[in-house]
């Protein structure tokens, strides 16, 4: 039957969790996730509203190809959260549109 | 001594890094450039080192393999005959009169140039997934199987509790039996192919006993974590209003269409989906090599058709991980040879040039039995999103084709910027191609990836200085 959880299934041990703010809000972050794989974690799959539609976005391809995981992150736009690792104190933004506007 | 000749291998996947000890283990200098932080590319994908994962291989299949590649690759650095430059995305690779030039950007932030030059390049890059549209799958929690996949490997993060994984192709299996170990419930797998299909090849399947007993792994697995396996059934929709819910799932007849009144709803917070995999061709494009298709020609020594340029894996033609590595080490040791005067003997890797052929022979067995359903462009309604970069939906593409006469991707993405957005058409690609009609064509893309415009206007300077 299934295990508990990826860090369980790979005997993980990651070192202590830093703080991460999503839009001003705290939240836990285990190190060496990427800003996508730590929003996951914290019940998060959407940080992007779309230029034409506004519509919700977050993970797609997971690999760097898509770009449809954009996001904010110390005030520079348009970062790819499955790529861009996190480190203690970053601040996220959900990213609206193009980026640029705020 | 005399210096070795130098050889940049794009790519430390199974075909980069088979390639990478091939060639510095007969006398070549590599510098192996890739764009992650640890070596291993999609299919050996290893968790950041600060997770401090014990047990990668409960993530993995044939751990043994990878664990020969890394150590191979340490011995070469370690003697000083082979450099690993990790976070270095390649965006573009210049032929100069007497070598190459890599251009690559540096880390996540990709605004710092860095240029490497070389003797001779060698392109394993891999491929991407495809998935076609359908409506709702743009909605968050739809995410490519591959994807789902990365981020497990990668991160140790899963997307959700219950998944759905759906589409059609061998990188389902993994990615549910994945998914299912890593604690998520994995409600159903939807496959559109009927892989009993493969019992009507025993002469393919009975030259890969390896192949046969990994299925059977698979199965197995699937049972045990009673995983509810609908062969010839498909995805028709994904429901949510912020993010994923549920999706609608049908039975396919023989010719590929929905049997109506088969459909069924499953609840799920994700769905994993794909529809096979495409080879990067970008840098060799850019090269001038000859592709077919949408794979870059060969020859028998995984030579491209630009002297001083190799190819191999994915990017030669989808064909798993075992095909990457046998290519990866014939292009290896071919580069290795011409590199230092010797005249390649391929009597010295007939072993690998026999697997080669098989793989070869199997994959496009796998090609034939796997196939999305002959009715995704019935799925795709007008209001479907097809470009999810610059939102262009099903209807505006078919009005562009039917009504403006549109008959390529091309002449779509001038009517309708299906295409011209961030991915560059990597995504929408295949489906716009099925609703115009016409076969998918190389995009002939210049670059590789975004490149800041000040990278751009400084690239090459330094040589072009030395040259005048």
């Amino acid at each position: 039957m299934s295990s508990g959880s990826p860090q369980d299934l790979a005997e993980a041990r990651p070192e202590p969790a830093f703080t991460v703010t999503l839009d001003g809000r705290e939240i836990e972050a285990v190190p060496g996730r990427t800003v996508a794989a730590a929003l996951w974690s914290a019940g998060v799959t959407s940080w992007r509203t779309t230029r034409v539609g506004g519509a919700p976005r977050g993970v797609f391809c997971g690999i760097g190809v898509c770009y449809d995981c954009l996001v904010t992150v110390n005030d520079r736009p348009n970062q790819r959260a499955c790529l861009v690792p996190l480190h203690p104190g970053d601040a996220i933004r959900t990213q609206e549109g193009t980026g640029h506007d705020d | 001594m005399t210096e070795r000749p130098h050889l940049a291998v794009i790519g430390a996947g199974p075909a980069g890094l088979a390639a990478t000890a091939a060639a510095a283990a007969h006398g070549v200098r590599v510098t192996l450039l890739d764009s992650a932080a640890r070596a291993g590319g999609q299919f050996y994908r290893q968790p950041a080192a600060e997770l401090n994962a014990r047990r990668p291989q409960a993530l993995h299949h044939r751990w043994r393999t990878w664990e020969r590649l890394r150590d191979s690759l340490a011995r070469h650095v370690e003697a000083g005959h082979a450099t690993h430059l990790t976070d270095h995305h390649v965006w573009f690779v210049e032929r100069r009169s007497d070598h190459f030039t890599v251009h690559a950007l540096l880390g996540p932030a990709q605004e710092d140039p860095v240029e490497v030059r070389a003797d001779a390049v060698l392109i394993a890059t891999g491929g991407y997934e495809k998935v076609l549209p359908f409506p709702g799958w743009t909605l968050p929690g739809v995410l490519t199987a591959g994807g789902a996949q990365a981020m497990l490997k990668g991160s140790l993060a899963v997307p959700g509790r219950t998944a759905v994984v759906a589409g059609t192709g061998p990188l389902l299996l993994p990615v549910a039996t994945g998914l299912a170990a890593a604690g998520v419930e994995v409600a159903a797998l939807v496959e559109s192919a009927d892989p009993k299909a493969f019992l009507r090849r025993p002469r393919v399947l009975a030259a890969q006993p390896g192949k046969v007993a990994e299925g059977a792994q698979y199965a197995a697995q699937l049972l045990r974590h009673r995983v509810k396996l609908l062969t010839r059934h498909t995805v028709v929709e994904a429901h949510g209003d912020e993010r994923l819910e549920a999706v609608t799932v049908a039975a396919l007849d023989t010719g590929g269409r929905i049997r109506p009144g088969t459909e069924r709803r499953f609840a799920c917070d994700t769905l994993a989906v794909g529809h096979g995999m495409l080879p990067h061709t970008d840098l060799a494009e850019t090269l001038g090599c000859r592709l077919e298709g949408l794979r870059v020609h060969v020859d028998d020594e995984q030579r491209t058709d630009v002297p001083g340029l190799w190819a191999a894996g994915e990017t030669t033609g989808i064909g798993g991980a075992d095909l990457a590595l046998t290519e990866g080490h014939i292009a290896g040791r071919s580069a290795a040879a011409r590199l230092t005067g010797a005249v390649p003997d391929p009597r010295g890797w007939a072993t690998a040039a026999k697997s080669r052929t098989r793989l070869r022979e199997f994959s496009a067995a796998l090609d034939a039995v796997y196939a999305p359903p002959a009715c995704w462009t019935d799925l795709v309604t007008d209001d479907t999103i097809v470009c999810r970069c610059e939102e262009v939906a099903g209807g505006a593409i078919r009005e562009a084709v039917a009504g403006l006469g549109a008959g390529d991707v091309r002449t779509v993405k001038l009517l309708t910027r299906a295409g011209m957005g961030w991915c560059q058409g990597r995504m929408c690609g295949p489906a716009v191609a099925g609703l115009a009609g016409c076969e998918l064509t190389p995009s002939r893309r210049p670059f590789a990836r975004p490149v800041p415009l000040g990278v751009l206007a400084h690239a090459g300077e330094t040589e072009d200085d030395e040259h005048q």
